[in-house]
């Protein structure tokens, strides 16, 4: 949507709420519903990109020096990064405690 | 004048969803509709009809594929009765919340238990609620003329909602009646091809049916609802473009001898009929007795019905449906609301009749409105009773 849902009047909703701007999903931030965020220790990461390839939200995106990063914009926190790490190098950690 | 000719409703309904020229047909068979699906199919399979005919499962199916062909554009019609209306119910508040101009013809026949087959409203009373437009019809013509009716209005960019045609099971559906068939020419010019404002298509991807948030949804059903509201004037409209090329007028509310009557009758639906030939008995007794039918269901036409009670002492308001541990049936209710701070109101006795089929002659009639002003006259002002229930 062009502007935050809850900006729009009723005057302005498209008929039968048809969504009309492909791919605008990603303007919607799951990232708000987590408790917990991935935090990676890099020492131990060995850019095996399990991470990416488990995140079900397609959250991780490869930064520019090779390291696998979870974007929090999207990161529901579900944890299935940290499961799958095969060296533990993800924790996750209560969010308002995180540095 | 279009050809005359003798047939059953329900031919004469699958003739006119053929002449509307629907792209897609879903629909299950279930008594008594049947007639409505076995004569689509046959016209499909012998190419008289140039539409899909989708054999579906279920009638939750039934309505899924109308609403998925409907999105993609294609003009799409289903018919159902009762258990078949449970369970595409579900799909019923889809399609009005899409604003998908979809057709169905409710044949309509008491819901289970006990199981039933024959004819009363409670199939249709229990989605009341689901957002379509709602005509209750009187006759097998009035089911013909409404499908066109009911696609034009439905499609129209200014209404974009689905319409429910009401009529009564076995009472109309398998009766042969006379009906003047309308000349195809007439009816192109009256329903022109359907131009969805949105429809599903690899060039254009829009989504339908997204979730909503709770800091949008409520803005969307006001939305629906001042769309339902709008729709009045044009279903007026509607109905006058019809007139104006068949002869054959159609209102919301339509009164019979109503005009200085003390007390009034008000059906929904076939029972209009016999209850007319009541009021005539009545009148040539001398006794000032009337007749409100209820053609428009929803959006309810408050207006027009507060206009053709104006006057009247009392209203027998006949019901089709049971609303266990309510304020009487369903019409009657929505009748006192309509009522409610008005000057000068009818008192308004309930019976619910002729439930499951059960007969309601002319001499019933009579029997309800003697029995409804002898108890109003005793000060029973909140009558309700299921009648001619065995004591």
């Amino acid at each position: 949507m062009t502007k935050p849902e809850n900006e729009w009047t009723w005057k302005e909703i498209p008929v039968g709420n048809v969504v009309l701007e492909p791919g605008n999903a990603s303007q919607y931030r799951t990232g708000d519903w987590k408790s917990l965020k991935p935090v990676l220790k890099k020492e131990l990461c060995i850019h095996c990109g399990l991470c990416y390839i488990f995140c079900p939200d397609m959250a991780y995106n490869l930064d520019q020096e090779s390291y696998f990063i979870a974007d929090l914009f999207y990161c529901k926190g579900c944890g299935i990064c940290a499961k799958e790490c095969p060296t533990g190098a993800i924790s996750m950690v209560v969010e308002e405690e995180a540095k | 004048m279009g050809k005359r000719v003798g047939m059953e409703v329900s031919i004469a309904a699958a003739e006119a969803v053929k002449q509307a020229g629907v792209d897609v047909i879903s629909a299950y068979p279930i008594t008594p509709q049947t007639h409505i699906v076995e004569h689509l199919s046959e016209l499909v399979a012998n190419g008289e009809m140039d539409a899909e005919f989708f054999c579906v499962e279920s009638e939750h199916s039934a309505l899924s594929v109308c609403v998925g062909s409907e999105a993609t554009g294609a003009r799409s019609f289903t018919c159902t009765s009762s258990q078949g209306l449970a369970l595409m119910s579900e799909i019923t508040y889809i399609a009005s919340g899409l604003r998908l101009p979809i057709v169905m013809i409710l044949s309509n026949r008491t819901l289970s238990a006990p199981l039933s087959i024959w004819n009363d409203h409670s199939d249709a009373m229990s989605i009341r609620d689901c957002g379509w437009i709602q005509f209750f019809t009187e006759n097998g013509q009035e089911v013909y003329d409404h499908v066109f009716i009911s696609y034009r209005l439905a499609e129209d960019r200014d209404v974009l909602l689905p319409v429910i045609i009401n009529m009564d099971g076995f009472t109309l559906s398998h009766v042969i009646e006379p009906f003047e068939m309308i000349e195809q020419e007439k009816i192109d010019q009256f329903l022109p091809p359907y131009q969805p404002l949105y429809s599903l298509h690899p060039d254009h991807p829009i989504t339908m049916g997204a979730f909503a948030l709770p800091g949008i949804f409520a803005e969307t059903k006001k939305v629906q609802e001042v769309a339902m509201w709008s729709s009045m004037p044009k279903i007026l409209e509607t109905w006058k473009a019809f007139g104006d090329m068949t002869g054959r007028y159609y209102k919301p509310i339509e009164t019979y001898r109503a005009e200085d009557a003390e007390t009034l009758l008000v059906t929904m639906g076939s029972f209009g009929e016999t209850a007319s030939v009541a009021v005539d008995m009545m009148r040539k007794e001398g006794r000032s007795v009337g007749l409100v039918k209820i053609r428009l269901w929803r959006p309810f036409p408050f207006d027009e019905f507060k206009r053709a009670s104006l006057g009247a002492k009392r209203m027998v308001v006949i019901d089709r449906a049971v609303s266990v541990g309510g304020p009487g049936g369903p019409v009657a209710s929505e009748l006192r609301s309509a009522l409610y701070g008005t000057d000068n109101r009818p008192t308004i006795y309930n019976f619910v009749a002729g439930i499951s089929g059960r007969d309601v002659t002319p001499s019933d009639y009579i029997k309800m409105v003697d029995k409804a002003e002898t108890e109003i006259e005793e000060g029973n002002k909140e009558g309700y009773e299921i009648y001619g229930v065995r004591e």
